[in-house]
């Protein structure tokens, strides 16, 4: 077994026009593991994807997949990889049985290993039911899930999923992260690109963050968490305060941020005994009345916004009222 | 290959074959095996889509029908033939030549088709063939082409219509008209590489190809028209694969009266035309697909 990274990139640039789509993106990928790739839209992810995948040239650096030279030979490249864009890519007039036996025929396998292959992926992300309807047919997710399936015919090394559950309803997303997690059992190395932080969270072994083109942070969701420190809190203000910020800026160890309407403040905080007693101590003392007080591990809307200054498009999950405040 | 030998499912833990074993030499005589095999899924592919598309189906089947019996019952009314000869026996040449014309915009439609809906995108990151797409695409509307054809003479035969020079004759007039359409088919290809847009694409192909079908002598003699369009008419080429079909299958074909030169050499005129849309629009379309998949 080599040492070597399946995927390495180094000093990625792709400018279209004036847009510096990708401005000097690199990305090491160990063999059985999954890289998330995190960012919102517009960051360079899909570019970086495709300069990845043989599908853009990249105007300076250079990418070797399974060890192979992407840019000088291509074709070789394809053949280790299965990619699966943002938007499915299915032939809409075949049935799902005919779309995977094609992709399996262009993939160079044999008919009879086409048609076995088809069978067993057709099983495996429970689309037998379906095999003879049309693609067209098909709901958002078992398009998601055939398009998957058709990245998956050639058993390939290095599997590269586009915002693989964008779109999906939450059922069809839960079993799409245990498909995920089942290749990455079976060997496959896997590159992931998501603008939702808990699916980065979730399935990926380290994340890179990328902004304007630019990778900003990289590590484990624990490492990147850590970066924005302790553990967070939030206060919600029977009334808004003036004093509020004065009072606490002893307590806590980072910028307070304050909601629009003045009443709940966000900060991080050094854990330990008797912290909630001191802060509501030191609240009243002030005069000001506590509704509620919370605190909590980082998430990576934590860690997004501390480091881009911006919010994680499309996370559900967090208060937008809090998001919208500047720092 | 190695693929194909790999146990159906892999249990956990154990690592993928190495990747240095997977690739065949990449000898001519492999890549050119590749090559048919890639260009004959695409064709089955496509040919799948014929049938399975409304639109196209009925334009290689209802089609023809319609515009044979519309053509010859409409025009048939009121038209004389130069030489003698019914427009019956006149007419079918030119509605095979004129069905096959425009039923090539199909190539304009399914390549746009496959820009537009992302199918290239996937072809590209699979280790097939670029310009199997194109060879593939051609061949399965060579295909929907002959049946479009064969309706036509079939619908022909049924209302009367007799080749005098026998099945002999219509085989080769069909291969005559067909090569066009192949040619044209490329041409259209083209089209549809530019546009991007199969309903653009659409349009666009009827602009061109539409007057170029009527303004030639598909439907009437060149004798009767006015100055310009009897110039344009005679030197149309799609006027002579018309009379290459007709010439070739026995019937009345009037311009043979005309001293122009690809009246009286209608065969020659259609398969050279053919063959020099050939050799402009073959490069072209792979530039224009090479330029359309790379970014």
């Amino acid at each position: 077994m080599t040492d070597r990274p399946m995927i390495e990139a180094e000093g990625l640039h792709k400018t279209y026009g004036e847009t510096r789509a990708v401005d000097g993106v690199s990305l090491s990928v160990p063999r059985g593991s999954i890289l998330g790739v995190l960012g919102p839209n517009g960051a360079g992810k899909t570019t970086t994807v495709r300069m990845l995948t043989t599908m853009t040239t990249p105007d300076a650096g250079t990418v070797h997949v399974a060890g192979i030279d992407v840019v000088a030979d291509p074709r070789a490249a394809r053949r280790r990889i299965g990619v699966t864009g943002q938007d499915a890519t299915l032939d809409e007039l075949l049935t799902g049985r005919q779309n995977l036996q094609m992709i399996g025929r262009l993939s160079r396998l044999s008919k009879p290993a086409a048609a076995a292959r088809a069978e067993q992926l057709l099983d495996e992300f429970d689309l037998t039911y379906a095999a003879d309807r049309q693609a067209k047919g098909y709901s958002g997710g078992m398009r998601r899930r055939l398009d998957l399936a058709a990245s998956m015919v050639s058993r390939p090394e290095v599997l590269f999923l586009d915002e693989p559950t964008t779109g999906l309803d939450p059922t069809s997303r839960l079993r799409m992260w245990d498909v995920i997690r089942s290749l990455v059992a079976e060997g496959t190395t896997l590159l992931l690109t998501t603008q939702y932080l808990d699916e980065a969270d979730e399935l990926a072994d380290a994340i890179s963050v990328i902004d304007h083109g630019r990778v900003i942070a990289h590590g484990t969701a624990r490492e990147l968490k850590a970066m924005v420190g302790g553990e967070q809190l939030e206060l919600t203000l029977s009334e808004p305060s003036g004093v509020a910020v004065g009072a606490l800026s002893a307590l806590v160890t980072s910028a307070i941020t304050t909601s629009d309407d003045g009443r709940t403040l966000r900060a991080a905080v050094t854990p330990g005994a008797g912290k909630a007693t001191a802060i509501i101590r030191a609240l009243d003392d002030a005069g000001i009345a506590v509704d509620d007080v919370q605190f909590h591990h980082p998430s990576l809307d934590d860690v997004f916004f501390a480091l881009t200054g911006s919010p994680a498009e499309a996370a559900a999950p967090t208060d937008p009222e809090l998001l919208e405040v500047p720092r | 290959m190695t693929t194909l030998t790999a146990p159906p499912s892999r249990p956990a833990d154990v690592p993928v074959p190495p990747a240095a074993t997977v690739d065949p030499p990449a000898t001519g005589l492999a890549r050119a095996k590749e090559w048919v095999s890639d260009v004959a899924v695409l064709t089955y592919r496509n040919l799948v889509h014929v049938r399975r598309e409304p639109a196209q189906l009925s334009d290689a089947t209802i089609q023809p029908v319609l515009f044979t019996l519309l053509f010859v019952y409409i025009f048939g009314s009121a038209m004389a033939i130069a030489g003698g000869g019914s427009y019956k026996m006149f007419a079918i040449g030119g509605l095979v030549t004129m069905n096959l014309t425009t039923a090539s915009m199909g190539t304009a439609v399914g390549m746009s088709s496959d820009v537009a809906t992302g199918m290239m995108n996937r072809f590209r990151t699979l280790p097939m063939s670029r310009s199997a797409i194109l060879a593939g695409r051609t061949i399965s509307d060579l295909f929907a082409a002959a049946l479009c054809g064969t309706i036509v003479l079939l619908t022909g035969l049924a209302i009367g219509w007799r080749p005098d020079h026998g099945i002999v004759g219509v085989v080769e007039g069909m291969a005559v008209a067909l090569l066009f359409a192949y040619a044209l088919s490329w041409f259209t290809a083209c089209v549809g590489l530019l546009v991007g847009d199969p309903e653009a694409a659409q349009g666009v192909g009827m602009v061109i190809l539409f007057p170029l079908a009527f303004l030639s002598t598909c439907f009437v003699p060149a004798a009767g028209l006015p100055a310009f369009p009897k110039v344009i008419a005679e030197w149309n080429p799609v006027s002579a694969v018309a009379g290459s079909c007709r010439e070739l299958f026995g019937n009345p074909n009037p311009a043979a009266l005309s001293d122009v030169w690809p009246a009286q050499h209608p065969v020659l005129m259609a398969v050279g035309s053919s063959l020099v849309i050939l050799a402009i629009c073959v490069p072209l379309a792979s530039h224009l697909l090479r330029k359309a998949t790379t970014d």
